[in-house]
């Protein structure tokens, strides 16, 4: 397992390119921080972001790794990169022929998507962890610590999309083609998602569309903002109560677990099944 | 003696198209052995199969008595297709470093194979900005950076001008002398003449001989000669039941014979029937001449 994330790591991290991606994509992380110092001076309203609560533990879990996941798209790159690579330079035929299983060649590319999300996930746990010590209003170890489930939905939400990013390189072999059909499923989840809502009614399109991959990995971090004080103050104000449901739920890492497992199948059986 | 490789009955359809339709031969420990065919013959698919990156129709192959995994038997072989494949933008030496973790071999045989192809002093440079031959040469140290059991080329010197030909079959030769088996897969004839033992010859798919090289067509050679009087020597040996064919050329007569027949005999012959030799050659068919008897083309 080392050997194979050696040999990842020696082809990633010689390339200007990736390196620089790599090195773009922690610091953006780090950046998540910067929101901290936002600040708004309208008139008489004084308005400074990281006292709206948004650092609150264990808020912050929840916040922190969402926005963190918008960031994902950078190493996306680099994974549909660095698998659509492999067959433009037709080193993926030269690595089998020095003695790589077809299995372990994949099995290389995997570990690389699972470090990447693990590093992730670290270092988003480490950002928010000091945000919130600065910022949070609440600093008890049991609410520091509660709410986790946030990091593990985020790193499975990476290992998915990573591992449908590494099918799409291997499907396709062009990194620019796949990128843009990444764009274009997007879209057709969309469309799909409108299809049936049109057929029946919105809790039925929603129900199915939990279902389609890009769907159900955004679906397991919901969107934060409307839990924030500020937010439900506004809608109280128009009259409107939003009941929704934050939580992290098991079947939907289910879901994305099952979809990174075809994903990372289906990758396999196409390299077993070409002729290279 | 120790077998390397078995392939039996090896067949791959692309389609309705049949690139190997049957195969079957041994590689044995030792022996240099060219495999001959025109374009298309289905060279570079045999060796792609037995490569692991064509995936086989029906039919069987064993590495290494099959005593061994065909991924883990690669380790042992050191094969180059077509092109050499590197990433561009690692330098050689890393691009060597890559090899060796994938075949599991210690990073000190690096430069010691970079010096035996002519490289080490460029070693830092990126893949990219290698002249072909040089990327050639690369491949060859890649592929010898294991001491392989047997050494696997496929077009070797395919785009190299006559400099880079000429280097890259000293390489080959050095390495054959060294008592590395050999697997060289070529249409160029000369090439494979000069340092294959064994060949297997291949036409649209289909083997047409496998053996030793000068075994291929039954032959006893031939001479060639020149004299006054041209006429009456011809109807001379048309007479004589140790020639079969008689060819004339210009002044240039070709006898072929039936029965070994030393030069020094024939000679001999010629002067005792009054004729006095300006020209004498004895010569086998080069494997030119005996691949296209085969062929038949």
């Amino acid at each position: 397992m080392l050997r194979l994330l050696q040999i990842e790591f020696i082809k990633l991290w010689n390339n200007r390119s990736s390196k620089i991606l790599i090195t773009a994509y922690f610091a953006l992380l780090l950046c998540i921080a910067l929101i901290a110092t936002i600040k708004f001076d309208i008139g008489q309203v004084h308005f400074q972001v990281a006292e709206q609560g948004i650092f609150n533990f264990p808020y912050i879990w929840h916040f922190n790794t969402y926005i963190a996941a918008w960031l994902k798209l950078f190493l996306a790159i680099i994974i549909v990169s660095m698998t659509a690579n492999e067959y433009s330079n037709k080193t993926i035929k030269q690595n089998l022929i020095d003695g790589l299983s077809k299995w372990e060649f994949i099995y290389s590319k995997f570990l690389t998507v699972l470090s990447f999300a693990a590093i992730s996930t670290v270092f988003v746990f480490a950002v928010s962890m000091i945000l919130g010590l600065i910022y949070s209003d609440y600093n008890e170890i049991s609410i520091i610590f509660s709410d986790l489930e946030y990091l593990l939905a985020y790193f499975i939400k990476l290992v998915g999309f990573f591992s449908f990013c590494l099918f799409l390189g291997m499907l396709i072999k062009r990194s620019a083609f796949a990128l843009g059909f990444l764009v274009l499923w997007q879209a057709i989840e969309g469309i799909l998602y409108g299809l049936i809502q049109w057929q029946s009614d919105g809790k039925t399109a929603s129900a199915i569309a939990s279902f389609f991959p890009l769907n159900a990995m955004s679906n397991l971090i919901k969107e934060p903002l409307t839990r924030l004080n500020a937010a439900r103050t506004v809608a109280s104000q128009i009259g409107e109560t939003i009941t929704k449901d934050y939580g992290v739920h098991w079947y939907e890492i289910a879901i994305v677990l099952v979809w990174t497992t075809l994903f990372i199948y289906w990758s396999y059986a196409l390299l077993k099944k070409r002729d290279l | 003696m120790e077998t390397i490789l078995s392939i039996h009955n090896l067949t791959k359809k692309f389609g309705y198209l049949t690139a190997v339709r049957d195969l079957s031969f041994t590689i044995e420990k030792g022996n240099v052995y060219g495999i001959l065919g025109p374009n298309g013959s289905g060279k570079s698919t045999t060796l792609g199969i037995v490569l692991n990156v064509v995936n086989k129709t029906s039919g069987d192959f064993d590495w290494f008595e099959g005593k061994v995994s065909t991924h883990n038997a690669l380790k042992k072989v050191g094969a180059i297709i077509e092109r050499p494949n590197f990433y561009p933008y690692l330098s050689a030496e890393k691009n060597l470093e890559l090899v060796c973790k994938i075949k599991g071999v210690p990073h000190e045989k690096i430069l010691e194979k970079l010096e035996v192809v002519g490289l080490a002093d460029r070693k830092d440079s990126k893949f990219r900005t290698y002249s072909l031959g040089m990327k050639q040469r690369l491949a060859i140290a890649s592929a010898l950076l294991n001491d392989p059991e047997i050494l696997i080329l496929d077009e070797p010197t395919n785009g190299l001008d006559p400099q880079g030909i000429h280097q890259i079959r000293q390489l080959i030769k050095q390495i054959a002398a060294d008592g590395t088996t050999i697997l060289l897969a070529s249409h160029l004839l000369d090439e494979v003449e000069k340092v294959c033992s064994h060949v297997v010859v291949l036409r649209k798919g289909e083997k047409l001989y496998s053996g030793r090289v000068d075994e291929m067509i039954a032959s006893h050679g031939f001479f060639e000669l020149k004299c006054s009087e041209q006429q009456r020597a011809v109807a001379l040996l048309q007479n004589n039941n140790a020639f079969r064919e008689i060819k004339e050329e210009n002044d240039l007569i070709t006898a072929f014979l039936n029965e070994p027949m030393e030069a020094e005999t024939f000679n001999r012959f010629m002067f005792d029937n009054g004729f006095v030799l300006s020209h004498l050659v004895k010569r086998k068919e080069s494997l030119e001449e005996q691949f296209l008897t085969l062929t038949g083309s």
